[in-house]
C-alpha cells in the first residue's frame, strides 16, 4: 500500500502569537516550529498501517527551505521518504493544487494529512485534493483499518460518531485517538539524515484568495473574584454584570 | 445575482448556527441590494423550513432525495454547487460545523471559487470582498480578500447573531441530478446522543478537568449543566481517560466552542485547552489553586474545592 502523508509546519502549540511587519508577517522569533498535531496522528496511522499491511509512506510539505528539520522529523519518526514542494504555503487552495499535482502521477491508495492546520485553522487541504482526484474524501477520522481495498473508518460528528466505509483511493482528514504519537528513536534519527528528501518546484495555480492583514485579539481584562464560602454570588453577576444568563 | 445560505437540521429542526448564517447572509443581502435563498437538503419539519422566512429569506430550496437524508459529503457538496448555478449565485455562506467542514471544501473546487472558514464578521465590500476570520486557535485574526467571481464562506459559531426581521419564506423542491459516484462513502452506523445540548452548538457549556478524580465525579457537572441549559465538556486528558466520551474534549486538538459562558472547574487552563475555548464571551473558572493559569484567561473566578463550590452552585442554580 502506497500512503502519502501531507504535514504542515506549524507554530508549537505553546508558542506565543505575535506579527511583524506592520501586521503582514507572522514573528518566528523564539517560535519552535513543530509537524501539526492532527498531522501527526495522520503520520503515525500511516506507519502502523505500513508495519501491518506493507508498503511506502511518503511525507509531502509545502514549504521553503526552512521547514525541512520537520520533515526530517517526520522521517525520523518512520515515514521511508519526503517530497518537500518548495514554496511559501500562501493558502489552502494552493497547497491543494501542489499536492494534487504530486498525487496525479504517484497513484497513492491512501492520502493522509490532519483535519486541520493550527496555524490557519482552513480544515480545507483534504477536500479540495480529493474534490480535486476525483475520490472520497472523509474527516475527521478517528479511527481507520484497512481491509483489502477497503477503508473502514469512525469520523466524529457534533455529539457522536459516524461510522463510514469507502474503497480506496481516498483522502482522509485524521485527528485523535486514530493512534499514538511515536517519538522517534536513536535508529530513527540517525537514518532519518540519510532517507531520500526530494525538493520539487511548485506548479503554478489560479490565485482566488490573498491573506490581508494580521491582528491579535483585544487584551483580556482583569478576572474578578468571588469567595468561595458564597458561590451563589456568581450567577447575580453573571446575570447583572456580564448579562450572559 | 443572489446569495445562497446552507440550512442545516438536526432531528428535523434548524440549527441555531443555520438562522446565524442565515442572517449573516441576509445582512450582506442587503448591503449588496440582491435576494438571498435558502438551501436545506434532508429530513425538516414544514413550519420549520417557512420559519426560516422570518429571519429575512424569501425562498427556501428543499432537496428531499431519500438518498441524502444523512449528511453525504461528495452528494451534498453536488446538490449545493447545483443550488449555486440555479440561482446564479455570487456568494455561498454556510454555518460553521463538523458537516461542513467536510462538504465545503469540496463545494470550492466545483464552483472555482475562493473560500473562508470560519469568518467571524460581515464581509467588507467597500472595496473588493474581505473577511476577518479567526486564526492560530483563536490567538489572532485575519483579514482574508477573495478575488475570485464566486465566493464560499463558512460563519464562526456564535459570531453572528441570528435575528428575527419578520416575514415567511416560500418553500420550493428542488432535485437536482446526483450521480451515482457521490454515493461511494457509505455510512454504516451512527452513534449520537439525542435530545442532549450539542456541545459546539451550546450557550453555556459546563466543563471538568483532571481536578475531578474520576468519572464517578461526573454526576454535579451533567447537573450543573442541566440547571443551566448547559452542554458538557472536559479536557483532553479526561477524555483520553476515557471518563468522558471524545466528543466531550474541548481545546486546541478537540472541539473549539464559543459560548456565551463557559464554566471550567478543575481545568488548569494548559494554553492548549485555552486555545478551544477564548472566543467565548464570558470564562468563569473555579480551581482550588489560586495560582492555576486559567485564572488569567477568566472574567469570574471561585479559588475553592469543586466538590464544596459545585453542589452549592446547583442549589444556587435552581433558584434561577
Ligand atoms: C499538542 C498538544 C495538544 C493538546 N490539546 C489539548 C486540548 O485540545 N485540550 C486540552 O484540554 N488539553 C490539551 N492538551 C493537554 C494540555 O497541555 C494539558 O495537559 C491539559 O489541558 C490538562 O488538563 P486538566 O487541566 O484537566 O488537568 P491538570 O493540568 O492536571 O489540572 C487539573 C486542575 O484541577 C485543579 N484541581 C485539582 N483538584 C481540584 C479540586 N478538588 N477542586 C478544584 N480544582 C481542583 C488543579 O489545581 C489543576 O489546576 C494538549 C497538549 C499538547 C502537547
Amino acid at each position: 500500500m502506497k500512503i502519502l502523508v501531507c504535514i504542515t509546519n506549524v507554530p508549537d502549540t505553546t508558542s506565543k502569537i505575535s506579527f511583524t511587519d506592520n501586521n503582514t508577517k507572522f514573528n518566528t522569533t523564539g517560535v519552535q516550529f513543530i509537524i501539526g498535531p492532527y498531522d501527526e496522528y495522520a503520520l503515525s496511522r500511516a506507519i502502523e498501517l505500513k508495519e501491518a499491511n506493507g508498503g511506502s509512506v511518503t511525507v509531502l510539505n509545502v514549504g521553503e527551505a526552512d521547514t525541512e528539520p520537520t520533515i526530517r522529523k517526520a522521517l525520523a519518526i518512520g515515514a521511508d521518504d519526503a517530497i518537500r514542494i518548495n514554496a511559501f504555503p500562501k493558502d489552502a487552495q494552493f497547497v491543494a493544487a501542489q499536492i494534487v499535482a504530486v498525487a496525479k502521477t504517484e497513484n497513492y491508495d491512501l492520502i493522509l494529512m490532519g483535519r486541520e492546520s493550527i496555524d490557519f485553522n482552513g480544515g480545507l487541504v483534504h477536500g479540495l485534493v480529493a474534490e480535486a482526484l476525483g475520490i472520497p474524501s472523509v474527516s475527521p477520522v478517528m479511527k481507520l483499518d484497512i481491509e483489502g481495498n477497503l477503508a473502514k473508518m469512525a469520523r466524529e460528528i457534533e455529539g457522536g460518531k459516524e461510522y463510514v466505509e469507502a474503497t480506496l483511493p481516498l483522502v482522509a482528514g485524521c485527528q485523535e485517538p486514530i493512534a499514538e504519537w511515536k517519538i522517534p528513536n536513536m535508529r530513527g534519527i540517525m537514518s532519518a539524515r540519510t532517507k531520500p528528501l526530494k525538493v520539487v518546484e511548485p506548479t503554478a495555480t489560479e490565485s482566488l484568495i490573498n491573506m490581508l492583514a494580521y491582528e491579535l485579539p483585544p487584551a483580556k481584562g482583569a478576572c474578578k473574584m468571588i469567595d468561595a464560602s458564597t458561590p451563589e454570588k456568581l450567577f447575580e453577576l453573571l446575570k447583572n454584570e456580564a448579562k450572559v444568563l | 445575482m443572489s446569495i445562497l445560505v446552507f440550512i442545516e437540521g438536526v432531528e428535523g429542526e434548524v440549527k441555531k448556527s443555520s438562522l446565524e448564517a442565515v442572517s449573516y447572509a441576509t445582512e450582506l443581502a442587503k448591503k449588496k441590494g440582491v435576494a438571498t435563498t435558502a438551501v436545506a437538503i434532508g429530513n425538516f419539519s414544514a413550519t420549520a423550513l417557512s420559519s426560516i422566512g422570518k429571519y429575512g429569506v424569501a425562498k427556501v430550496l428543499h432537496v428531499t432525495n431519500d438518498k441524502l437524508a444523512q449528511v453525504n459529503v461528495m452528494a451534498y457538496a453536488t446538490a449545493l454547487a447545483e443550488a449555486a448555478k440555479k440561482e446564479n449565485a455570487e456568494v455561498v455562506i454556510l454555518p460553521k460545523s463538523s458537516a461542513v467542514d467536510a462538504i465545503v471544501s469540496r463545494l470550492a473546487v466545483k464552483l472555482n471559487a475562493g473560500v473562508v472558514t470560519g469568518a467571524v464578521d460581515l464581509p467588507d465590500t467597500s472595496g473588493g470582498f474581505k473577511v476577518k476570520k479567526s486564526i492560530y486557535t483563536g490567538k489572532a485574526f485575519t483579514t482574508v480578500e477573495l478575488t475570485s467571481a464566486i465566493k464560499v464562506i463558512t460563519v464562526a459559531k456564535n459570531a453572528f447573531p441570528a435575528t428575527e426581521t419578520g416575514g415567511s419564506a416560500q418553500v420550493e423542491v428542488f432535485a437536482p441530478a446526483i450521480p451515482e459516484s457521490d454515493f461511494s462513502i457509505k455510512i454504516t452506523k451512527t452513534e449520537k446522543a439525542t435530545g442532549e445540548i450539542l456541545l459546539p452548538e451550546a450557550d453555556i457549556v459546563v466543563s471538568g478537568g483532571r481536578g475531578l478524580k474520576g468519572p464517578e465525579n461526573w454526576g454535579m457537572i451533567i447537573e450543573l449543566a442541566k440547571e443551566l441549559g448547559a452542554a458538557t465538556g472536559c479536557s483532553k486528558p479526561v477524555s483520553d481517560m476515557d471518563w468522558r466520551p471524545h466528543h466531550e474534549h474541548v481545546g486546541q486538538t478537540g472541539v473549539k466552542v464559543s459560548p456565551n459562558l463557559y464554566i471550567a472547574i478543575g481545568i488548569s487552563g494548559a494554553i492548549q485547552h485555552l486555545a478551544g475555548v477564548n472566543s467565548s464571551k464570558c470564562i468563569v473558572v473555579i480551581n482550588k489553586d489560586p495560582e492555576a493559569p486559567f485564572f488569567k484567561a477568566a472574567d469570574y473566578g471561585i479559588v475553592g474545592d469543586a466538590f464544596e463550590v459545585v453542589p452549592k452552585l446547583i442549589e444556587a442554580a435552581k433558584k434561577l
